[in-house]
């Protein structure tokens, strides 16, 4: 266990290191430079060389990409070029408690729907209510994280005034203000993810229910809500924590998107504003956090299969 | 050559009796139905475009965001250019990036996940990190790291969502090609000594075909999610060019008093990607194919 332990974890680090120099490399490569876009009005070259000769750009590649990593490996990301030159580092740790939280409530409200969903559609199969939750699923699939945010903001923010259509509070300033500002951010997110699982438990659960130790237990007299819980369930969950895995890759990318809408100031906006202001620091930095989020949630999947399964061993 | 023409044949009949099957799957099923009159209503829109459009979907005017109505039936936006004609010409974009993308990842996938199945050795090698390597993370945000790399615009973002899918193809291909090898027909042929190439191209390939073409259905899907998605990150098309991503990016800041703005383009981008998981569900129960847990 603890060979194969170490053997993934260096192969998450490993994946990590060649995702961060591609894209350092690459993002070089292509032409355009930062203060080019910044200077436009302006026009003063000799101020666009000065900025480059701050923040390093005028040395080679190579270069820059050693002293990158080198700081890199200190916890330094340098310095956003835009703005008012925030470090990196402050910058993602202001942003990373907001996208943690947005994408924890998602998940939570995603599971909270898709299981029930899941097992009433798989255990009164053909009525109208797995027909209910499959069209649902169909939709919920279907509809862009972006225009369900909308469609909430229209909803419950514009029309109703129930909710704040944008921001973040943090918890610590109270239960209320951060939930009423997370809520619809969380369901713009859960959506498309909770059709994804419960269609993955129904179908699961209906493989379970024909097995013969169901029938088993079903002869034996067990109650009905006892053979789903205590011996259905626990088996049709195996599949869908894989689902599960990639999954929970897939809401943050959703958070990524929706905090866009709700102006929520989180690594996935970061990311974004980085890319359209070629802060090549800021795209760095956030590209190097975000992908350590999928690959350490990768590994973590892996680890809960032998939880969930104890056949499952990584001993070999 | 009386061996080719034997084959040539019997394909073809298999391929007649094949489309006989799908025309009745499609009426049997309630869901391919829905999909396929949905999907060809798009599919007009698109092809025709600014042909059947009311208005210039470009044009401005002084009608500024008005509500629907029976001369503008989805309404006008901000600067009083008719809402219905710009999702027509939108789903130009959406359908095009949509197939155009899958086709690139389809072709380049196949060739990855055949090269590394077939010859295996340092070949697959090579070719299985690099795809460990996407595999690591959503199609989405490959897509997003490569916009970042390569900037914005429409080729852009189609190299971007392309890229983004060969793993998911490469990944299913070489499975398939690892289990077929070792079919006995595959080994007769190469007794025989058909070569490598011919080999793949056809025994290989044709049987692997059902669970690709049921990934390739979904994955336009998800590509029509990720190009709306990032042109409404602003990481897509430029500006000009009236995209349902781009039209509700547009609208997003009157939606308050503009609901129509925020509706009408969201619901093209649902009805074309739910009408093509209709048709990608029937054709998995019709091709009975496993569901895949490629879910982004």
């Amino acid at each position: 266990m603890l060979r194969y332990l170490s053997r993934r974890l260096l192969g998450a680090i490993f994946v990590m290191w060649v995702v961060a120099m591609l894209v350092f490399f690459m993002m070089r490569i292509v032409p355009g430079d930062p203060f080019e876009a910044m200077l436009f009005d302006s026009g003063d070259p000799a101020a666009a060389e000065e900025l480059r000769k701050k923040f390093g750009l005028d040395q080679p590649a190579h270069i820059q990409y050693l002293i990158w990593q080198w700081n890199t490996l200190h916890g330094e990301f340098g310095f956003s070029i835009y703005g008012s030159h925030q470090p990196v580092s402050r910058l993602i740790a202001e942003a990373l408690p907001r996208t943690l939280s947005l994408a924890g409530l998602s998940f939570f409200l995603a599971v909270l729907i898709a299981v029930p969903a899941g097992i009433i559609a798989a255990t009164r199969r053909n009525t109208g209510a797995d027909y209910t939750v499959t069209v649902f699923a169909f939709i919920g699939l279907s509809m862009p994280e972006f225009w369900v945010a909308i469609l909430l903001i229209i909803f419950f923010a514009a029309h109703l005034h129930w909710l704040p259509a944008i921001g973040y509070v943090p918890l610590s300033e109270g239960f209320w203000p951060w939930f009423s500002h997370l809520i619809l951010p969380a369901v713009a997110v859960g959506t498309g993810f909770s059709a994804i699982m419960a269609r993955m438990i129904r179908s699961s659960m209906i493989e379970v229910l024909k097995t013969d130790y169901m029938r088993l237990a079903r002869s034996k007299g067990l109650s009905q809500q006892a053979l789903t819980m205590y011996h259905a369930l626990p088996n049709a969950l195996i599949p869908v924590v894989t689902v599960m895995g990639i999954s929970f890759a897939l809401l943050m990318a959703g958070a990524v998107v929706v905090e866009n809408v709700f102006a929520i100031k989180g690594l996935g906006r970061l990311l974004i504003q980085g890319i359209l202001n070629r802060d090549y620091p800021l795209v760095q930095g956030t590209i190097l956090v975000v992908s350590a989020i999928f690959v350490f949630s990768n590994l973590l999947v892996d680890l809960l299969y032998t939880i969930i399964d104890p056949r499952i061993r990584y001993d070999k | 050559m009386s061996n080719s023409t034997i084959d040539s044949s019997a394909s073809a009949t298999s391929r007649r009796q094949g489309f006989t099957q799908l025309r009745k799957l499609v009426w049997r099923d309630k869901k391919a139905l829905i999909g396929t009159v949905v999907l060809t209503i798009f599919l007009i829109a698109a092809i025709l475009g600014s042909l059947i459009a009311p208005y210039d979907p470009n044009g401005m005017d002084f009608d500024m965001m008005e509500p629907p109505s029976w001369s503008h039936p989805l309404g006008t936006d901000d600067l009083g250019r008719d809402l219905l004609s710009r999702v027509i010409v939108g789903a130009q974009v959406s359908l095009f990036v949509g197939v155009s993308t899958v086709i690139i990842a389809l072709v380049a996938g196949l060739v990855l996940g055949i090269l590394a199945g077939y010859l295996g050795g340092w070949v697959d090698h090579i070719i299985m990190r690099y795809i460990d390597l996407q595999w690591a993370f959503p199609n989405f945000i490959i897509a997003v790291y490569l916009v970042a790399v390569f900037g914005t615009g429409l080729s852009n973002v189609i190299v971007a969502i392309s890229l983004a899918f060969i793993d998911d193809f490469a990944r299913i291909a070489r499975g398939m090609v690892l289990s077929i090898k070792e079919e006995q027909y595959v080994a007769a042929a190469r007794t025989v000594g058909v070569s490598d190439i011919r080999i793949m191209w056809r025994h290989i390939l044709p049987n692997a075909a059902a669970p690709i073409i049921v990934l390739a259905t979904v994955s336009v899907s998800y590509a029509i999610l990720g190009e709306a998605t990032l042109s409404f990150l602003g990481l897509g098309v430029d500006a000009s060019t009236p995209t349902w991503g781009l039209i509700l990016a547009d609208g997003r800041s009157f939606i308050s008093r503009a609901w129509w703005l925020g509706i009408f383009p969201g619901l093209a981008i649902m009805l074309t990607v739910l009408s093509i998981n209709f048709i990608g569900d029937a054709l998995r129960d019709f091709l009975d194919v496993r569901e895949t847990t490629a879910v982004d």
